[in-house]
This record gives C-alpha cells, structure tokens and sequence, in this order.
C-alpha cells in the first residue's frame, strides 16, 4: 500500500475529525442532558410527578405533535418550513372520521385515507414551492387556512364520531406492550424509521444537501425541485400519521382541533437542535425536543403554576436553546 | 505534454447588451498540460470559461473537444463531456462530508437502491483521494475544513467526474504560500495523469512556476499565446496593458490643498487589510489601484465602520477618532458609494425623494419625529438640479432611472448628509460611456469644492485620468502610493503584482 503511506492522514486531520465527531455526539447529549435535568428537578419537585401513570401520561401527549415534528424535522433540514401541519392533522383526522363513519368504509381505508391526504397536502406544498416558487413560508401559510377550512366543510363543523368503527381507539389507546400506550409505541416506531430514511437512505442525503447549499446541489446535477416535493409530501405523510392518531386517541374528529400545533412542531424540533437555517438536525434531537416541551408543561401543571405562565416558559425554553445554538456557531466561525 | 489535443477554441464572439465580452477569440489545450489565461479584469477570461462550462451560450465560433465539434449547453453536459470549473468561490455543501460532497448523485447504493451504502461511497472516496494524493478524510464534514482542502475536495469532485479538463479560477487567491505550494504538486500529478489544466491567475509569479504556456486576452480580443520558460512577467505586463494612455486625459486641474482631512496608519482588520497607511487631502481626488482581492473595498468597509478595525489609528480633521460602525462612519463625515449600489447604495423600490434624505432624516424632521416633507422635498429637488439628475421628478422610483443617474442620486444622498469625505467603489461600473464622462466631470467638480474623494477603480485609464495620487494595493496591504505625474499603468501593474513571495 505505497499509495496509502505517501498520504498518509496528518494528525491534526484526523483529530479535528475526531474532534468534531465527539462534539457532534455532546451537542446531542447536551440536549438529552438538559431533558433528564429537567426530569429530575420535577421529580424531586413533586412526587406525583414521578409515577408510571405520569409519566406514559407525559408520552402520550407528546404523541400527536411528536409526529408533526418528526415531519417538521425534514422540512427544516432543507431550509424550508411549514406552516400547515397544525391544520392538516384537523383535515387529515376529518377525513379519515369522514370515510370511516359517514362512508362507513372498513378501517384499513381510514389508514390510508389519513396517510395519502396528509402525503397529498405536503405534495402540494412541494409543488407550490417549487412550480410557483413561492416562498416556504407563504404556501404553507396558505395551505393552513385551506386546510382549516376544508375540515370545516367537511365535517359540517360538527365532531365527527369514529366509535362506530370497533378497535379505532386502540390504535392510540390499545396496549400492544403492557403499560405503554399504542401511540407511544407508534410514535417511537416512526422516529426510529424516520431516522433511517434521514440517514441511511438517498432522500435524506438529498435532504441535507439542499438545505446545505440549494445551488451547489443544483449544479451538482440533482434534480432539486422533484426532490423537495419528495421531502414535503415525506412530511405531509406524519400530519396524516398525527391525524389518525389524534381522532382514535379522541375517537372523534373535532373539527376545530390542531390549529397551533404547527408551532409547538417547529418549537420541538429548534429545541431538538435542528437548525433554521438548514443543512442540520436529527430526528433523535427533535424526539428530545418534543419531550423537553411535554415533560416541562406536564411538571409545570403538577406544581399547579397557571396554564398561561406554562406557556411563558415554553417561549423562554425556545429563546434559550436557539441562542446557545447560535453561541455554538459563532465559536465554530472564529 | 503530449500532443494530444483536448480543446481547441476558435472564432468565439459572445456580447452582452452594451458590451462585446469575447471577440473572436481562439484557445487550446493539449493534454497533460497547464495553460495560463490572463488578462485585466474584463479582459473575457471569465465569460471564455463559462462559455467551456456551459454557464453561457457562445453567439459565434467553434469549440473542439477531443477533435469533435461540441456544443456545451448547460453544466450537466459539461460534466458529461469531461470539462468541469473549480469556481473562485467554494461551491460544496458546508454541513456535508467530503465523501457525501464528492459522489453527490452519484452515491452507491444497497438493497436494490433503496439504501445508500456509506462505507462503499467513504472507501470509494478514500480510494479517489489516495490516487490524487489528497491528504483529506472522506468522514470530515467539509464546513470544517480550511478553504485550501475545501479547494482540494472541488478537485476531487471535478476528477470523479473523468474530467479530462479542468479549468481553475484563482486557485490561489484564499491560499497562504504553503497551501498554494501543496496545490501546485496536485496540479503536477494531474498533468502526469494526462489532464489538461486551465489556469487562470492575476498572480504573474504564479504562472513561472506552473505553467506550459500563457495566453494573453484583453478587452475581449486575443493578444497573444506565450511559451512560460521563453517570456518573463515584464513582457505578459505589457501585452495585459497593451493600449495607449492618452496624455490629455490626464487631471485637468488638480485642487488638491495641503490640508490633510484623513489619515490612516498602520490599519488592519479582520478581513485581509494589513498595516495600511496614506493620507487624503482637502480637494483631492485619490485614487486606490490594484487587481481583485486586493483588499481595496476592505479599506472602504473599514473605514466606514462596516468591518471591525484591528489594529492601526485613524484621524479625521487631526483628530483621532473610533469607528465602530456605520453610523459613526456617516457621522464623521464619510459617505460610501458601493459598486453595488442597487444593494448597498439604494433603496430601489423607493423614490428618488426618498433616498436622497434617507441619511439626513433627522434634520428633516420636527422635535416629535414628523417629517417636514416640504422642506425635505425643497432640498431634493435642489440636489436633482445641482447634480443635473435625469428624473422627470422627485417622485419618480430609484429603480427606474439608469444606472449613471441612480449613481447620482447615491452622490447626491452623501451630500445633502453633507459628508465631505466620499469613498467611490467602482463609480463606472455599470454605467454607459457617455454617463462615465459625467460622472468624472462631476468628481472633479466635487474635489474643486473641497470635497475629498477616494476613487477606488479597477480600470486603470479612469484610475490615471483623476487620481491626483495613486494608492497601489496588494494582498491587503499598500505596495506603492504613486504621483499621477510619475504613474503609467506599466507602474501601477508592477506595485499591483507585488506579492509577498
């Protein structure tokens, strides 16, 4: 190997190599530290807060925005957003509800009903994106009211009852391993795979690479546009995933429900480390950034602190992790 | 060298509205070679390369690759054909590995091309980087690199793609000494594996050393094609320059007074600048010379506060005084004209009213922060006179005057904000012959009222016709300050190539 030793790897490369490899690792063990810190304090806090009841209880709520923001998290790596995952859970659920009770279609289809027009809504998106080249930002905005008002339509602005339909609510409720709601169950499932398709797979390679340098990826002789309606309709694929869980958890489809939920997504995934910019972020960060934000809400209401001040911390929660985040990026610059 | 022959360029012309870039140029390449093109800025080297890389469409001529006539219609094909352009600018994605950055869209797969397979695209990778002797890790994200392995990891990617032909546009210019030593035995190993090289530098010491031939453009046209170990940098200078200098464009009159209003010593900042020293003048007009990235715009960004000053002290009217951001710039006094005025100069959606009071809102308005919009407006159009500003009216948007007016209406901003100090950054660019004439006419007139200009220019017959003094730059950092008596472009060019090694 003749070739291999002229070269040879100078010991700085491979250390900053290193270097920056472990730091990759702490910066997501920072996060991860941050949520058992949390933990603990609440749990030294309050004693009810450290039971099994709480704490699955803690898990499923996460389950439904956890999902958005696991869809979010691809969004954002591209350097793009979207807005319109809050109200397309509320379509997403109508719809299924819809074809399930009013059609009374069998519930295999409900599943797919809530899957394809989730993935059709984050197509569309796509499209939006890049056909009209608006900005991220303005179609989503605008797919969010579409999306609110379809599921108004719709569902007649009624709740739509799904109990018709026998094992609906196990989907989210069911016990498939003792103790642990379905949904938990799901939600982990579908990190877990996310995660591969992020890292292991041609999309999300591409996913990274757009949001690194959108031209450069141009230039480089990948079809830009196609795959950015990939990743979006990737995304719209969780809204329908939230939407199925959130009518059989409820066992309704409340036509009002889902508004906002966009925002704790996006919250989740900043905290999570994933950066606006694009270029950054992992799904394991976004899945810490949902549970930061559900532990802390859950603790803040066991220590009975009122709903609005919940509300506050959360907003100081987001200030403080997007600030270390750019901390950490200046020092990388000098 | 071999005498294979890779590329042969004839008869290309390629015009732009109101320029003619490339006039029937011709080029070559053989194998196994590195042939240098050089040229003054605007000389058509650029527009000849995008042209080969397919970022532009020739008007006319032929260009030849391996003996077959090719049309290059757009990147893609260029890649397809063999020719690949290491850009000026690092075009990779930062927060990407090296190995990710090289086979982007071209990664192996596993599992029937569901999977990536990482460990063959980092051994790939390896494998790529050990055959050109690049001392790169294909796990390092590229973001962390410095901008000479960034450089090394766009030539692995040009190379992956089989290129046959690589054209580098100033390798060297973010490069120290020894990064640029390492890149000259990549480009050695290159050659031996048969590639043809097309380098381009303003770095004339550079070509000695690297080089096969050199090719000589200016002002679009082809000069001349030079064997390197026949020719010395003294004669490439002088086919560069090649047109006369005409005596009579010189300054008219030169109003410069002994009053000095700035002086500079030993400034340095973070971005390039190092221990730059000169003094202006009451009614001077001083112009600063030197090729790209010289580090002439720095001064002006330091100088008005947009880049951090490191080191050295700055006087204005015999006083120090710190500048530590724009608005203490625009309070000394010091107004600056970006060449890029639509983006640095302008509030282009706005109208002309508008951008001429913007720095000096304040003395427009009441106590309460209202605007006296007569006043302001009495003041404006006494600027649009003064300045003979072509607008049918104050009212009319910024964007839709041309390019010469516009670059008044930036004059005239810094003199309603009665700034006495004014920095042009490039003031032509962009603007047709006959508003040039104008434009030097209004410089002179300014410096006859006692206005102080730093002219910073590229094109060096605007630089000899007004300067009264000229400030020579390079690599940062000031090589010559020059009388307009004693300068002629031959001067200028040799302080603008004096480079540290």
């Amino acid at each position: 190997m003749a070739a291999k030793t002229s070269i040879g790897h100078d010991e700085s490369q491979a250390k900053g190599g290193l270097v920056a490899s472990i730091r990759r690792q702490a910066e997501q063990s920072l996060a991860f530290a941050s949520l058992v810190l949390i933990f603990i304090f609440f749990s030294f806090a309050n004693s009810a807060f450290y039971s099994w009841s709480n704490i699955s209880g803690i898990l499923l709520s996460t389950a439904v925005t956890g999902m958005l923001a696991i869809g979010t998290t691809f969004v954002i790596i591209t350097g793009g957003i979207d807005l319109s995952v809050g109200t397309g859970t509320t379509l997403t659920a109508v719809m299924t509800a819809y074809f399930l009770s009013d059609l009374k279609m069998p519930f295999a289809i409900g599943i797919v009903v809530g899957l394809t027009s989730g993935a059709l809504m984050g197509a569309i998106n796509g499209l939006l994106i890049t056909i009209l080249k608006l900005p991220p930002f303005i179609a989503t905005l605008a797919m969010m009211l579409i999306a609110k008002g379809l599921a108004l339509v719709i569902s007649g602005v009624a709740p739509i009852y799904t109990d018709s339909v026998s094992g609906w609510d196990q989907i989210a409720l069911g016990n498939l391993i003792p103790n642990l709601p379905n949904a938990v169950l799901i939600l982990f499932v579908s990190a877990f795979l996310a995660s591969i398709v992020l890292n292991r797979t041609i999309v999300g390679r591409y996913t990274f690479a757009i949001g690194s340098n959108e031209e450069a990826t141009k230039l480089s002789g990948i079809n830009v546009n196609k795959w950015i309606v990939i990743i979006y309709a990737i995304g719209g694929l969780f809204t329908g995933m939230a939407g199925i869980l959130l009518t059989s958890r409820l066992n309704s489809a409340q036509p009002a429900l889902g508004a906002g939920y966009e925002l704790e997504a996006i919250a989740a995934v900043i905290i999570g480390g994933t950066s606006l910019l694009g270029g950054k972020g992992s799904i394991l960060g976004t899945v810490i950034g949902s549970l930061i934000m559900a532990v802390l809400i859950n603790g803040l209401r066991i220590m009975a602190i009122q709903q609005e001040w919940q509300t506050v911390v959360v907003g100081i929660v987001i200030i403080i992790a997007v600030y270390t985040d750019s901390l950490r990026r200046r020092k990388d610059r000098s | 060298m071999s005498d294979e022959q890779l590329l042969v360029v004839e008869g290309v012309s390629k015009g732009f509205p109101g320029v003619q870039a490339l006039q029937n140029v011709r080029f070559d390449l053989s194998a196994g070679e590195v042939h240098a093109l050089v040229g003054e800025n605007g000389a058509g080297k650029s527009t000849l390369m995008k042209v080969l890389s397919g970022i532009y469409k020739k008007d006319s001529g032929t260009v030849k690759f391996k003996g077959e006539n090719v049309d290059v219609a757009g990147p893609l094909e260029a890649q397809h054909l063999g020719i690949s352009i290491i850009h000026q600018e690092i075009n990779l994605m930062p927060d990407l590995t090296v190995a990710q950055n090289i086979f982007i869209g071209r990664e192996p797969k596993s599992f029937g091309k569901l999977f990536l397979n990482d460990r063959k695209l980092n051994k790939d990778a390896q494998e790529l980087l050990d055959s050109l002797k690049l001392p790169l890790d294909p796990t390092q994200i590229v973001g962390e690199l410095t901008v000479a392995k960034q450089q090394m990891v766009e030539i692995a990617k040009a190379i992956s793609y089989n290129s046959r032909v690589i054209i580098m546009d100033e390798p060297t210019s973010s490069l120290t000494p020894t990064e640029t030593s390492a890149l000259f035995v990549i480009i050695e190993n290159l050659k031996k594996a048969g590639k043809g090289v097309i380098y381009i530098s303003h770095r004339l010491e550079e070509l000695g050393k690297i080089s096969d031939r050199i090719t000589v453009f200016r002002d679009g046209q082809y000069i001349d094609t030079l064997k390197t170990k026949d020719t010395t940098i003294e004669k490439i200078i002088s086919l560069m320059i090649g047109r006369e200098v005409h005596v009579d464009l010189r300054p008219e009159a030169n109003t410069s007074t002994s009053e000095v209003v700035l002086k500079v010593e030993g400034l340095s900042s973070k971005r390039l600048l190092k221990d730059v020293s000169f003094d202006l003048k009451r009614g001077e007009i001083l112009g600063f010379a030197g090729l790209m990235g010289a580090g002439r715009t720095e001064v002006a960004l330091a100088l008005v506060g947009k880049d951090p000053i490191t080191a050295g002290k700055v006087e204005v009217n015999g006083k120090v005084v710190k500048i530590n951001n724009p608005a203490d710039g625009v309070a000394l006094g010091i107004g600056y004209l970006s060449e890029d005025r639509k983006r640095y100069g302008l509030l282009l959606g706005q109208n002309v009213d508008f951008n001429i009071i913007l720095s000096s809102v304040k003395r427009y308005s009441t106590a309460l922060g209202f605007f006296k919009k007569a006043e302001s407006k009495k003041v404006s159009e006494a600027a649009v006179k003064t300045l003979s500003i072509r607008t049918p009216s104050v009212n009319q948007t910024a964007k839709n005057l041309s390019g010469g007016n516009q670059q008044k209406v930036v004059i005239a901003k810094w003199l309603t904000r009665e700034c006495d100090i004014l920095i042009f950054d490039e003031p032509t660019r962009g603007i047709d012959v006959g508003a040039k004439e104008e434009i030097y006419k209004l410089l002179r007139e300014l410096a006859a009222q006692g206005k102080s200009i730093i002219m910073i220019s590229s094109e060096l017959p605007e630089v000899l016709r007004l300067s009264d003094r000229i400030v020579v730059m390079c690599e940062g950092r000031v090589t010559g300050i020059i009388d307009n008596k004693e300068a002629d472009q031959n001067v200028i060019m040799q302080y603008a190539t004096k480079y540290r090694n």
